[in-house]
């Protein structure tokens, strides 16, 4: 290809790069900009302010739903964590068919739609007489978060020599001290990663939330829908701003703080 | 023994959280108010108002993993042409957008093309007539495309960077145009990726009540709206639960997809 053909196949490369981009982040931009808009109206500029910011920070209905939603996240990604790891650990060891048919069952919350998990929950709480709330939520997001841990683990696990653990056995290590010495170092990349994704789902998850919270409880994202519904407060803006900014910082030291380290 | 016992609590989890409640669906949807086998709740999929909803639902995600598929393919294919590793700056660029709230990337879209949004005001600043963006299928359809494309470039640039730059390179020495070297290298190795994002868009576009409810207004009503409606206002389980039946053989349809074509797991977006 002549360099001219090359020059254009670029610019044109770049040009979509660009386009895309701006699909991406322009409705982001917006609201971040119009969180600082005095005035209410989405078309014009009515000067700086944080008032929205104040606003948020005040609202008590904000703040209790912040503090669900992180606190569902952390037990929620935690728990599943827990026994997501002693799962994998139990499907290594299985036969090749119970094995398949445990990873397929283990496969069915990520596959199935949304609202037929959410749905299905519900149907079960209600059946098992337990009252929609708080609970029912760190169940249903335990349920999902389980499978993401199982697949983050499982492929370490498999990368695990088994040489090394028999051996540490023969030395005299009982089998709980053994696999935390030697096995649990080597997955440990894989359980933090599917801690993250887990805890990532449930900060994201609305759709199963909404059929499993009950009343008198909001995370953050079923908040967002019932006050978008009816009709976008400034505030929200001001909400949306700091947790791009937020999941932003968070992926960021996550994905690109390990390998500066690991380059050096 | 004992690494088996450590299956306990998954499994007893499993039972009672995946299985036992996809089981009260099946029973709720095959049963009526008196608890009696009846299939009214999944036939009632065919009565005008739900085959309609169906039809819409099936169209607007069918045309929406279109739209998603024809932007990712060239973006995926750019981004690995880039010789960009994985987990480099520029694809996190692309797929940031996916780790935001779901209701804040919907809500932004409201804010846009509201009567009195900023696109509006764009144009009446541009002196151009108002136009109604809200409430309409095409807005729908664009927040689908904006909430579900970064689950579409994921899959197919995580393939398509996994081919090996050589084979390219062989194809153009043994005298392949770049046409056919799209069509005979690129597409058919992509194939895991293409499908497996296919899906990731599909199943959620089709299922989405979310989206509907926020950009479509109330006049639009896809399947997972009236589904919502059955559980949240009208309060007929056995009715939703049917409805869902009707869902769960699209979805699984998809995965019978991804099993053929994706079967080492390839295309997956984690």
């Amino acid at each position: 290809m002549n360099r001219l053909g090359r020059f254009l196949k670029r610019t044109w490369q770049d040009f979509y790069l660009v386009l895309i981009m701006v699909f991406l982040y322009a409705p982001i931009v917006t609201m971040m900009v119009l969180s600082f808009n005095t005035s209410k109206s989405r078309t014009q500029w009515g000067g700086f302010t944080l008032r929205w910011y104040a606003d948020m920070f005040a609202s008590r209905n904000i703040m209790a739903a912040l503090h669900n939603t992180l606190l569902i996240a952390l037990l929620s990604s935690l728990i599943a964590t827990v026994i997501g790891v002693a799962a994998c650990i139990a499907i290594n060891s299985m036969k090749p068919v119970p094995k398949a048919v445990v990873m397929g069952i283990t496969n069915i919350p990520m596959l199935n739609a949304d609202i037929v998990t959410g749905i299905s929950l519900m149907l079960a709480f209600i059946a098992f007489g337990i009252s929609l709330g708080f609970k029912t939520i760190l169940i249903a997001h335990i349920t999902f978060n389980i499978p993401y841990v199982i697949l983050s683990v499982m492929p370490k696990l498999k990368q695990t020599n088994r040489s090394t653990y028999e051996a540490a056995m023969d030395l005299g290590a009982g089998p709980v001290y053994a696999f935390f010495k030697v096995v649990f170092p080597d997955i440990l990349p894989g359980v933090l990663s599917g801690f993250l994704l887990a805890f990532t789902m449930s900060l994201d998850d609305f759709i199963i939330t909404h059929f499993t919270k009950g009343a008198g409880i909001n995370t953050l994202s079923t908040l967002i829908y019932s006050e978008v519904r009816r009709g976008i407060r400034p505030s929200m803006y001001a909400l949306s701003t700091v947790i791009f900014l937020v999941v932003l910082t968070l992926l960021i030291l996550t994905n690109f703080a390990p390998r500066t380290k690991a380059e050096k | 023994m004992s690494k088996k016992l450590l299956a306990g609590p998954y499994l007893v989890w499993m039972a009672g959280f995946i299985i036992i409640p996809l089981g009260l669906i099946i029973y709720y949807g095959l049963t009526d108010r008196d608890g009696l086998f009846t299939i009214a709740n999944v036939a009632s999929i065919a009565t005008p108002e739900h085959r309609k909803a169906l039809w819409l639902s099936l169209w607007l995600s069918l045309v929406s993993t279109a739209i998603c598929l024809a932007l990712a393919y060239p973006l995926a294919m750019i981004l690995r042409n880039r010789g960009v590793g994985r987990g480099s700056f520029i694809v996190f660029i692309f797929i940031l957008p996916m780790w935001m709230n779901f209701l804040l990337r919907t809500m932004a879209w409201q804010t846009l093309l509201e009567k009195n949004g900023v696109l509006n005001g764009i144009l009446s600043f541009l002196h151009l007539p108002n136009q109604s963006l809200i409430n309409t299928a095409g807005a729908i359809i664009l927040g689908m495309v904006y909430n579900f494309l970064p689950f579409m470039v994921l899959p197919i640039y995580n393939v398509l960077s996994k081919i090996d730059d050589d084979i390219i390179h062989a194809a153009r020495d043994l005298g392949a145009n770049s046409m056919q070297i799209l069509v005979q290298i690129w597409l058919p190795l992509s194939v895991p990726g293409i499908i497996s994002g296919i899906t990731m868009v599909f199943v959620p576009a089709l299922t989405t009540f979310v989206i509907s409810n926020l950009l479509g207004g109330s006049k639009i009503l896809l399947i997972g709206n009236v589904i919502e409606q059955e559980f949240t206002r009208a309060g007929n389980w056995h009715m939703g639960s049917g409805l869902s039946l009707v869902l769960m053989i699209f979805i699984l349809i998809s995965m019978a997809v991804i099993a053929k074509y994706d079967k080492n797991g390839e295309g997956s977006a984690f």
